[in-house]
C-alpha cells in the first residue's frame, strides 16, 4: 500500500483497508483529487461524511487496472454521482441528485433515499437500485451488448419519459409507496425491458412500446433483481412473494428499427 | 408502385468496349449486367449514382457517364430537383436523404477573399530556405505566465505539426479501412483524426492514442472510461455543419457485428443518435458534462465543444468557452456528413467563414480569446482555405470532405445507402476491401503535406514565418464582390482599400 500524505485534516480514521474522511467544506475537485489518491493508495473502502452538493463522486476513480473501491457517502452528493464509473460501488444513506450514474460502464450505485432526473442515463453496464422514487427520463438511452446488461431497481416508481429512447438493460419499477402515474414511457425504445408492478394503461406509453405479461423466464429475472434489492435495503423488511405476486406489466419495444420507414 | 422519375444519369459505352465485365464487377449499385444472347453489356439508368467508379476502372476507357439531358420543360420556380423531390415523396411518404455536404450555391465566401504578399517594404521569406513554423498549439493558454505556474503545469493542449486535422467520421458510417487510413495518416502526419461517435475499436486504441480525439455525442456509443482515457483530447459534439439541430440514426444495416462491439449495442439494431444530449439543456448543463470529461480523464486531456455554425454563434461560442471547453470547433453549413436530411442539409446554417470570424471577434472583444482555441471546419476545400480561415482567427481547421476525396470519394452523395462502391462509406467487407488501407493513408499524408507547403509558400509570401502570426491577421485579407455587411461580418476590407 502506497503512501497516502496523513496531515490531511478531513481524514477522520483510517486502518489497514478502511478510510474515513469529512468533506464538509470541500470543493468537488478537492474531495475527487483525494478519493483518487486513496483508491490508488490501495484501500478497499473510504466513508465520506457530511457530502453537499460535491459532483462527480466516483468519476474520478478509472484506472487501466481497473481497481476498486466502495464508497459510503453520508449526506447529499451532487450531479452526476457514479458518472462514467468504472467497476466501484457507491452506497448513499440519503438523496441523490441528477444524473445518478451517468453512462457507468460497471459497478453499482445504492441509493438510500431518491433520486434525480435522468438517473441512469446511457448506463451501459452495473446496477443502480433506489429505494424511493426516481425523477423525469430515468433510463434514457440505456444499452447492452453481449454480456453487459445494465440493471435499475426503483423502489417506488418514476416521473414521465421512463425509458426514452430505451436500447438496452432492465428497469424495474416496484411501485411500493403509489400508484404509476407516469406518462411518454418508453418514448423511441428499441431496445430492453421495463418492468412495472401495478396497471399500466395503453394512454401512458409511447407508441413505439409493447404491453405485454411477464412470461417465466421474465419472472426469473425479475425473481433475481428483486431479492438483491430486498437484500439492499433490509430496513423495508420487504418480503419477496409478495412483491413478485404484484400484478406485473412488461414494456418492450415493438421494433429494433422504429425509424427504419421514416426515408424515401 | 411504379417511379415516375427520370433518370439520373445517361450511361453511354463506346464500340470499343470488349465486354470484360469489369464495370459489372466494380458496381455497387447493380447498373451494369451482361447479356450472354446478344453477347453484349447493357446499363440501367436508373439504378446509376454516378459514382464514377466503373468509368474509372473500365480498361478501354469505354465507359461515359453524364447528367441525363433530357429535362422536363424549364421553369425558374420548379426546377428538376423540385420536381423528383415531390415525385419521390409522393411514391414513399418518406424524408429525402443524402450524404456529403451541400451542394447549393450559397455564396463561397473563401472565393471572395484575396490574400496579401509583401511588395518592396517587407521582404517575402522562402520557405525552401528559411524556417517556416506550421506548428500549432491547441487548447487553453494561460493570459501570463509566472515562474511558479510552470511548475504546476499549465492545461493540456494538443500539438500539431501542420494545423489541420481529420474531422469526426464514426466507424460505421465509414468502413473499418477508411478508419484506419485516417488513423494512420494522422500519426504519420503529426496531426489527430477523430472517431467520431462510433466509438474506437479496442485493438486500434494502444497503437493511435497519441493522435486520436475520441467524441461523444448526444448517443453517448461505445463510450466507457476506459474510451475516453484512450484519445488525446475529448470532443463534445453538440452539432454538426450538415445537420444542425438534428439527431442521426445509423441504420441496421450499417451495424454489423464489429460495429456492435465498438459502439457497445447489439448487432442489427438502428443506432440512435438523438437530437439533443439528454443532460444538456443549458450552458451550466455543459459546464457539467465538461467537468465530468475532465473527472474522468484526470484533467489531462483537454475538451473540445463541437457545434454548428448557426445564427447566434458567437453567443453561443462565448457560453461554451465558459463553459469550460479547452477548444471550440465550428461546423459551416457545407460541411459532410454519411446521412442527412436534404431539407436540413440544404437550409439550415450558415458558412464557416462569417461563423468563425464572428466568434474570433467576439471572443476577443470579450477577452477570452486565449481561454480556448478554434477549429474550423466544414467547407474546407485547398490549402488557401486553411490560410483564409486561420487568418480569420481559426486556430486550426477540421478536413473531412477533402479527406474522403484523397481516398477516392467522388462526392456521389450516395453514403447513406452503405453501398460506397470506393470502400469508404460502407460495411460490406467486399466493398471494403476496395480501400487498400496503406495506399489510402499515403494519399491522405501527401495531401496533408502538399497543403502544407502551400501554405508556407502563402504565409513566406506575407513576410510571415510562422502560423501563429497568421491568426486573426485579417489585415492580409481583402474582400472582393461583396456588401458591406458580409465585410463587417468577416472584419476585412474590400480589395484596393
Ligand atoms: S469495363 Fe469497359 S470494357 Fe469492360 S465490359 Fe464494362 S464497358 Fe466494356
Ligand atoms: S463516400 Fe462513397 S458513397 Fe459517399 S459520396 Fe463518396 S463515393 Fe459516394
Amino acid at each position: 500500500m502506497d503512501e497516502l500524505q496523513m496531515e490531511i485534516p478531513c481524514i477522520r480514521t483510517f486502518n489497514e483497508s478502511m478510510i474515513e474522511i469529512d468533506a464538509s467544506h470541500m470543493e468537488t475537485r478537492e474531495l475527487n483529487n483525494l478519493l483518487r489518491e486513496i483508491m490508488l493508495c490501495g484501500y478497499e473502502k473510504v466513508v465520506l461524511r457530511n457530502v453537499c452538493g460535491q459532483r462527480y463522486i466516483g468519476t474520478r476513480l478509472y484506472s487501466p487496472q481497473r481497481r476498486v473501491m466502495t464508497i459510503e457517502i453520508y449526506g447529499t452528493p451532487g450531479n452526476d454521482l457514479g458518472a462514467f464509473l468504472f467497476g466501484h460501488r457507491i452506497l448513499v444513506h440519503g438523496n441523490a441528485q441528477d444524473g445518478v450514474g451517468n453512462t457507468m460502464e460497471s459497478g453499482e450505485i445504492v441509493i438510500n433515499g431518491r433520486a434525480g432526473d435522468v438517473t441512469g442515463m446511457s448506463m451501459r453496464g452495473g446496477r443502480i437500485f433506489v429505494k424511493g422514487d426516481v425523477s423525469y427520463r430515468a433510463a434514457l438511452h440505456m444499452k447492452e451488448h453481449g454480456l453487459k446488461k445494465p440493471v435499475i431497481v426503483v423502489g417506488g416508481t418514476s416521473q414521465d419519459f421512463l425509458g426514452e429512447y430505451m436500447a438496452g438493460g432492465i428497469v424495474i419499477l416496484l411501485g411500493l409507496y403509489r400508484a404509476h402515474t407516469a406518462r411518454f414511457i418508453g418514448s423511441g425504445m428499441h431496445g430492453g425491458a421495463i418492468y412495472i408492478r401495478g396497471e399500466v394503461g395503453e394512454e401512458q406509453v409511447d407508441s413505439s412500446v409493447l404491453i405485454s405479461r411477464p412470461d417465466e423466464s421474465d419472472m426469473e429475472i425479475l425473481g433475481d433483481c428483486i431479492s438483491d434489492f430486498i437484500e439492499r435495503f433490509p430496513d423495508l423488511s420487504l418480503d419477496m412473494d409478495y412483491v413478485l405476486e404484484g400484478d406485473w406489466t412488461k414494456l418492450s419495444p415493438r421494433s429494433s428499427r422504429p425509424y427504419g420507414k421514416l426515408y424515401a | 408502385m411504379r417511379s415516375l422519375l427520370l433518370p439520373e444519369f445517361t450511361i453511354s459505352r463506346s464500340d470499343s468496349c470488349d465486354r470484360c465485365r469489369a464495370c459489372e464487377h466494380q458496381c455497387s449499385f447493380g447498373v451494369h449486367t451482361y447479356d450472354a444472347s446478344q453477347d453484349m453489356m447493357i446499363s440501367d439508368n436508373y439504378r446509376c449514382a454516378g459514382c464514377q467508379r466503373c468509368a474509372v476502372f473500365c480498361p478501354k476507357g469505354a465507359i461515359e457517364i453524364r447528367p441525363t439531358p433530357s429535362f422536363y420543360r424549364p421553369n425558374a420556380s420548379w426546377s428538376r430537383e423540385r420536381i423528383e423531390d415531390i415525385k419521390r415523396q409522393a411514391e414513399t411518404g418518406g424524408v429525402i436523404l443524402t450524404g456529403c455536404g451541400s451542394d447549393k450555391p450559397f455564396r463561397i465566401y473563401w472565393d471572395h477573399i484575396l490574400l496579401n504578399a509583401s511588395q518592396v517594404t517587407n521582404p517575402s521569406i522562402d520557405p525552401l530556405r528559411e524556417p517556416m513554423e506550421l506548428r500549432t498549439f491547441l487548447g487553453s493558454k494561460p493570459e501570463s505566465l509566472s515562474l511558479s505556474d510552470m511548475e504546476a503545469g499549465t492545461d493540456p493542449v494538443l500539438t500539431l505539426e501542420t494545423p489541420m486535422l481529420f474531422s469526426a467520421m464514426s466507424y460505421g458510417a465509414i468502413s473499418y479501412n477508411a478508419f484506419q487510413a485516417l488513423a494512420i495518416a494522422a500519426s504519420r502526419s503529426g496531426t489527430f483524426f477523430n472517431t467520431g461517435e462510433g466509438g474506437m475499436p479496442a485493438e486500434m486504441r494502444s497503437q493511435f492514442k497519441e493522435h486520436t480525439i475520441v467524441q461523444v455525442a448526444s448517443g453517448r456509443f461505445g463510450i466507457d472510461a476506459e474510451y475516453l482515457n484512450s484519445g488525446a483530447a475529448v470532443e463534445i459534439k453538440i452539432g454538426q455543419g450538415a445537420k444542425p439541430g438534428i439527431g442521426g440514426h445509423l441504420p441496421g444495416e450499417k451495424v454489423s457485428q464489429h460495429v456492435a462491439a465498438t459502439r457497445m449495442i447489439p448487432e442489427g439494431t438502428d443506432a440512435i443518435s438523438p437530437a439533443p444530449h439528454h443532460d444538456i439543456y443549458s450552458i451550466e448543463d455543459l459546464e457539467m458534462l465538461i467537468s465530468a470529461i475532465k473527472e474522468v480523464t484526470n484533467y489531462e486531456k483537454p475538451v473540445i465543444v463541437k457545434v454548428a455554425a448557426v445564427h447566434n454563434i458567437s453567443a453561443i461560442a462565448s457560453g461554451i468557452v465558459r463553459a469550460g471547453a479547452d477548444i471550440i470547433a465550428i461546423d459551416g453549413m457545407r460541411g459532410g456528413t454519411g446521412a442527412a436530411p436534404k431539407a436540413i442539409r440544404d437550409n439550415v446554417g450558415i458558412p464557416i467563414e462569417l461563423a468563425v470570424s464572428s466568434v474570433d471577434r467576439r471572443l476577443r472583444d470579450e477577452g477570452i480569446r486565449e481561454r480556448c482555441s478554434i477549429i474550423a471546419g466544414g467547407g474546407i476545400r485547398c490549402s488557401a482555405d486553411v490560410v483564409k480561415a486561420i487568418a480569420l482567427g481559426a486556430d486550426a481547421v477540421y478536413i473531412g470532405t477533402a479527406a474522403l476525396i484523397a481516398m477516392g470519394c467522388t462526392l456521389c452523395q450516395r453514403c447513406y445507402t452503405g453501398r460506397c462502391s470506393w470502400g469508404i462509406c460502407t460495411q460490406d467487407p467486399g466493398l471494403m476491401r476496395r480501400l487498400n488501407v496503406e495506399e489510402a493513408a499515403q494519399r491522405l499524408v501527401n495531401l496533408l503535406s502538399a497543403w502544407s507547403h502551400e501554405i508556407k509558400e502563402m504565409l513566406g509570401g506575407m513576410g510571415i514565418n510562422a502560423i501563429e502570426s497568421l491568426r486573426g491577421n485579417r489585415d492580409q485579407l481583402r474582400g472582393i464582390g461583396l456588401h458591406e455587411w458580409e465585410l463587417d461580418v468577416l472584419g476585412i476590407k474590400g480589395a484596393g482599400e
